[in-house]
């Protein structure tokens, strides 16, 4: 009765919430990543180590599934083009090749709402359309390529879902690198960290993608369309939503300042961020990335983070919800009291 | 000098395929003229509504003043645009044309283009008496003249105004060539006195290109008819005299009141002799009022769908709420206001009592009914004598004061309009106001000469220190006229008052015979009137009302434009010489009395002894905090005390007393109570971007626009044909702009205004809930806060902004508050998105109370976008 699907990039924060999600919802999973996913239960999960770029692997990885959830990817601002394209843009077209040729009848692409941000402030935006030419940083062109790759096709019936700014207990990315920049004495917000900017819980982002999966499945079920949107009636939620690019996240949106102070007393600090101007900022990430990314150290500023500190990114998520039919079960504020409690048991 | 007819150039706006070049035959001289046009064609595919517009425009300007038009025709309909003969892109016949020429050019380019169908003309500038010459000799006598819209033009020379001072500038002879021809000033000016961009306005000039392409510019200002033997006269004065004959036709006059050359006069010369038209004025547009505000094309769309396509309202009004109907005209006439002071006056044992009680130097002054009744028609009799009509409209600059009572009831007495403003406004506020109230007369304190000499009026200026003489030379002579036959048509207007321009521009209403008697039966139904009372009007409107209602009044010491210089010891004293018994002030009002007389003072023991006649208490104006109502229920425990809600349009419309405010929760909007005997409330709930809908419902729970349905509301905005329609969309009914709800036993509660509604993803939230759940946490700090809403329409995010209480000003930058305070607003208000510091509070200037959230809006919005 139950189905299997394949979760690539199973590892990590999101990924674990992705596994736990879709469990919940009785499916089977396969997790494909390089080390253990961490929720193998011998059972209804189960891992397959291997990488993304390689075709075999992923071809062995996809086999008894219906459904894909592709989320692995090269992230962060390290790294070569190369590095990323690989990963983000040949890794995708290896997946989704295995998925067209296995018949499978959902594809859920993990995106990135950095693939339609072209450093202008988004203010209550829509999710607009991925653009690799204005896209900043490899990270956010791979990602635009790798998304029209998946939305481009109608072979198999596809959704791009992309939470923005994904945190939660125990992450080491986005609050890992806050919390040992504020010990630093290193953390700082741009003009006073008035900009307007909403992030994703991480067990949201998880019921999110996993409400995409279900939704995405059962329109395909519903009809024998191939779940590319060409018609657009609405007898059920779930179609029109084939094709589509969401963007997810908390819809709570608050200044910067305020998210990051509200992080830095939850890992249990007593430090307000510095406030700086913008344009030193902007001139110091230009030399920093001029001087140390080459070197492959990783710059303490760049230009991307200081244009993303500065300026507004919000979203209207009524579309997202009414498509998913998915609500986000965890607040700001009791996301922030679970943080606390994490940082507390450390 | 000739030159072809062209056809445009790809300009903004315009669609190469609306132009056509026309023939017609020059009666002239028999040769082929040709003529450009935009023509639409009938527009879409829906069955034709068998109207055309047919838009003519005036010097400088072309067809393309009428792009917009166009592009906004509603199906069914066919608009044309002609350019005038030598103007725009019709051909130049290198000899001047005169008005009784255009008018036959008209006539043949409606034939050349067979035009079938009933015409609407559009005309602007020296275009309309083009446009209406040939209205009245052509398509009116066919029976195919379906409507007029005027902008900002001319059929006749005011007789007491000099000729516009521009163009008589631009005719003389030797500044004609050179202005209008040679150069192109005259063609830059036009544009540059109004908001246009410089691709618009280099358009405008496309067709105008050479000296010898300009020529007709200055043949048209020299056709300008100034003198009495100008060949165009005797065509302008059979133009003129042949808007008699076109009273039937639906008409709308759109003007720009900031324009130097066709200025308030001229709209009035209009309104005159089209007394049925209906009229939209922009203060803030000019000249080309179209370019200035692109908005009012949707509306004159709007106007013609209504009054000439389909004559029949879209209004949907609830089943509940649609059994009372408009049956003012079977009702016994009303009364005339004057009739209750007349009464007085004649009752034996009354006539001596004082009516009116003011303040003078060295204590009181009072008018007794019988003396007030004989000046006021004695003084009816001196304004007849000076000119004045029954009809004519006069405008009243006297401040509260027995003149005052004594002028106005004698204009009311004369059946004339009374035209009255709020001294609070400031000096050119106050011209502009009443440059467009159509005014005949004037009576004004000398004072306000610099006002009434900037308003200039055709009529009489009657001074007040001539009051007393014009009295006199009454003699015996006595204006009798309470009987109602003076007043011919009980929904002609008797007053026009001006909204205060605290939530928005000063709005003229007008009130008819009918309702401002039912204004008077309300108010005494109301609050139980009984000929022992005295009113006490700290607040200036209230000092008109006393002969109104039938009850004397006093008034205290006071700067009436300024409530906050009401004092506790000019208070008192005023309510112990008259006994005065209720009392209508505004909160600021309130405010200062009790600062004046602190708890515990020997000034409160004062005030409360000298105040012991009072049993009612009416607070009114602005929003009412529970920290006052505690503060006057504190002063005066056996008052009762009241706050009415109303405005200008309805006054009063409901009521409650404080008690029950005291007692009812301080969340979910400011309650205002009940309505009052004669009044409807229904709601018309909030879409998800925040518009209110067509239909009104009176269910409880639901936020929406609350629409008002009293016998005692206004008549109509005068001069505002637009926002009254956007007012009156259901018919009877009075949209307030105010949002709020009605809760299960009734009560209104008021949750702002409509244009600060927060349209969240959750659906629409009213920014005085969220400001009420703060009031109890920040009120120990000092703190005042306001609820705005940031983002996009349907999506938008709660932002609190937080000031000190008594911080007023609009000079202020925003920024992000303290965490702490942060943390507590969110306590409060989980869905605060950002919460904002601001030194001070933009208020309104009129009340100091009501907090600019459009501005704050603004400021939040852009901090919160960061770097753009």
């Amino acid at each position: 009765m139950s189905e299997r699907v394949l979760i690539t990039g199973g590892r990590g924060l999101l990924g674990n919430a992705v596994i736990d999600d879709v469990r919940s919802r009785g499916w089977l999973v396969t997790a494909l990543q390089r080390s253990a996913s961490g929720k193998a239960d011998g059972e209804r999960v189960r891992d397959h180590r291997g990488d993304v770029t390689d075709a075999r692997t992923v071809e062995e990885a996809m086999d008894g599934c219906t459904a894909v959830v592709h989320l692995a990817a090269r992230v962060g601002i390290e790294g070569t083009w190369r590095d990323f394209e690989s990963v983000n843009v040949e890794g995708t077209r290896i997946v989704l090749e295995a998925a067209r040729r296995r018949g499978v009848r959902a594809f859920v692409q993990v995106s990135s709402p950095s693939v339609a941000h072209a450093g202008k402030p988004l203010v209550g935006a829509e999710a607009g359309v991925a653009d690799p030419t204005s896209a900043r940083g490899h990270y956010s062109r791979s990602k635009a390529m790798a998304e029209l790759l998946v939305l481009g096709q109608d072979d198999v019936p596809a959704v791009a879902v992309r939470p923005h700014l994904v945190w939660g207990p125990g992450d080491t990315q986005l609050i890992g690198r806050i919390v040992a920049r504020a010990r630093a004495g290193r953390l700082f917000v741009i003009d006073g960290g008035t900009a307007l900017i909403d992030t994703t819980y991480v067990d949201n982002a998880g019921a999110a993608i996993g409400a995409a999966l279900d939704r995405l499945r059962s329109s395909d079920t519903g009809s024998s369309d191939t779940g590319s949107s060409d018609t657009d009636s609405s007898d059920t939620g779930s179609v029109g939503l084939g094709g589509r690019a969401l963007v997810i996240s908390n819809g709570e949106p608050r200044p910067v300042r305020d998210i990051l102070t509200a992080i830095v007393r939850a890992a249990g600090l007593q430090i307000s961020p510095r406030s700086i101007p913008f344009a030193p900022a902007f001139a110091a990430g230009a030399a920093a990335e001029t001087l140390l990314a080459r070197r492959g150290v990783e710059p303490p500023v760049t230009r991307f983070l200081v244009e993303q500190l500065a300026t507004a990114h919000w979203f209207d998520q009524r579309e997202t919800r009414r498509l998913l039919d998915w609500q986000p079960e965890v607040g700001l504020d009791e996301g922030m009291r679970r943080l606390a409690d994490w940082y507390a048991q450390q | 000098m000739s030159a072809p007819a062209r056809t445009p150039p790809p300009l903004p706006g315009l669609q190469p395929d609306w132009s056509r070049v026309v023939f017609i035959e020059d009666a002239s001289s028999g040769s082929s003229i040709g003529v450009h046009v935009l023509d639409s064609g009938i527009v879409g595919n829906e069955p034709a509504a068998d109207i055309t517009v047919l838009c003519v425009h005036g010097n400088p300007t072309w067809s393309y003043l009428w792009r917009e038009v166009i592009a906004q025709a509603p199906s069914g309909v066919r608009v044309v645009a002609i350019d005038q003969v030598g103007m725009g892109f019709s051909a130049r016949t290198g000899r001047m044309r005169r008005l009784d020429e255009r008018i036959e050019d008209l006539q043949a380019i409606v034939e050349a283009l067979d035009i079938t169908g009933r015409i609407v003309v559009l005309a602007h500038d020296w275009g309309g008496p083009v446009a209406l010459g040939w209205a009245s000799t052509y398509a009116a006598p066919a029976g195919k003249l379906a409507g007029i819209v005027l902008t900002n033009t001319a059929v006749h020379q005011p007789d007491h105004s000099a000729a516009p001072r521009l163009i008589a500038l631009a005719r003389s002879r030797a500044l004609r060539e050179n202005v209008c021809a040679r150069t192109t000033t005259f063609l830059r000016g036009t544009t540059a006195i109004s908001r246009v961009d410089r691709p618009t306005a280099r358009a405008f000039r496309a067709p105008y290109g050479s000296a010898r392409l300009r020529a007709p510019i200055a043949d048209f200002v020299a056709d300008i008819p100034l003198e009495d033997d100008h060949p165009s006269m005797p065509t302008l004065r059979r133009v003129a005299a042949g808007l008699s004959e076109l009273a039937d036709v639906p008409t709308l006059l759109v003007w720009g009141m900031r324009d130097p050359v066709f200025s308030s006069r001229y709209l009035d010369d209009l309104r005159r002799r089209l007394p049925h038209a209906h009229v939209q004025q922009y203060a803030d547009a000019g000249h080309l009022v179209l370019e200035d505000r692109p908005d009012a094309i949707a509306e004159i769309w709007g106007w013609i769908a209504d009054s000439i396509i389909d004559t029949h309202s879209d209004g949907a009004t609830d089943d509940a709420t649609d059994d009372a109907t408009d049956d003012a005209t079977d009702a016994q006439p009303p009364l005339h206001p004057a009739s209750r002071l007349h009464e007085r006056a004649n009752t034996p044992g009354q006539a001596d009592a004082p009516a009116i009680t003011t303040p003078k130097t060295d204590g009181w002054q009072t008018v007794s009914w019988a003396l007030l009744d004989d000046r006021a028609r004695a003084l009816a009799a001196g304004f007849r004598r000076q000119g004045i009509a029954p009809g004519d409209r006069v405008a009243v600059l006297v401040p509260p004061s027995a003149d005052l009572l004594a002028v106005v009831y004698g204009l009311w007495q004369l059946g004339a309009t009374v035209v009255v403003i709020d001294a609070a406004h400031r000096p050119p506020a106050m011209v502009r106001a009443l440059r467009g109230a159509r005014l005949d007369h004037i009576v004004a304190i000398r004072r306000a000469a610099p006002i009434v000499a900037a308003v200039r009026v055709p009529g009489v200026v009657i001074w007040r220190d001539r009051l007393a003489q014009l009295a006199r030379e009454s003699g015996d002579d006595r204006e009798a006229g309470i009987a109602w036959e003076q007043v011919s048509d009980p929904d002609a207007d008797a007053v026009i008052v001006f909204t205060s321009g605290a939530t928005g521009a000063a709005k003229p209403v007008a009130y008819s015979w009918a309702r401002l008697a039912a204004t008077a039966e309300v108010l005494r139904a109301a609050y139980d009137f009984e000929a022992s009372d005295v009113l006490v009007a700290a607040f200036a409107p209230w000092s008109v009302m006393g002969p109104l209602v039938g009850l004397p009044s006093v008034i205290p010491q006071m700067d009436a434009s300024r409530p906050g210089t009401l004092t506790a010891d000019a208070l008192g004293s005023a309510v112990a010489q008259a006994g005065g018994t209720v009392m209508w002030a505004s909160p600021a009002a309130v405010r200062s009395v009790l600062a004046s007389a602190p708890e515990g003072s020997a000034e409160r023991v004062e005030l409360r002894e000298r105040t012991r006649s009072l049993r009612l208490l009416l607070i009114a104006g602005a929003p009412v905090s529970r920290a006052l109502i505690g503060e006057v229920t504190a002063c005066w425990p056996d008052v009762d005390v009241r706050t009415p809600y109303g405005m200008t349009e309805v006054l009063p419309a409901t009521d409650v007393r404080a008690a029950e405010i005291v007692a009812a929760e301080a969340r979910g909007g400011v309650l205002v109570g009940r309505p009052l005997p004669g009044v409807e409330i229904a709601i018309a709930a909030l879409d998800e971007r925040g518009e209110p809908g067509a239909r009104l419902s009176a269910d409880p729970g639901i936020l929406g626009e609350v629409a008002l349905r009293a016998q005692h509301g206004k008549s109509r905005y005068d001069a505002r044909a637009f926002t009254e329609r956007h007012a009156s969309r259901n018919p009877g009914w009075h949209r307030t702009g105010d949002v709020g709800r009605l809760d299960d036993q009734g009560r209104l509660r008021i949750e702002g205004r409509l244009a600060h509604v927060i349209t969240t993803a959750d659906g629409p939230l009213g920014p005085v809930s969220i400001e009420q759940a703060l009031d109890e946490v920040l009120v120990d700090d000092g703190l005042q806060a306001a609820a705005v809403g940031v983002g996009p329409s349907g999506a938008q995010v709660v932002v609190v902004v937080l000031a000190p209480a008594t911080a007023k000003g609009r000079r202020s930058r925003l920024r992000l508050a303290a965490p702490e305070l942060v943390e507590r607003v969110r306590a409060s208000v989980p869905i605060a998105a950002a919460v904002l510091w601001r030194d001070a509070m933009p208020v309104d200037i009129r009340h100091g109370a009501k907090v600019d959230r459009g501005q704050l809006a603004q400021e939040a919005d852009r901090l919160l976008a960061g770097r753009t």
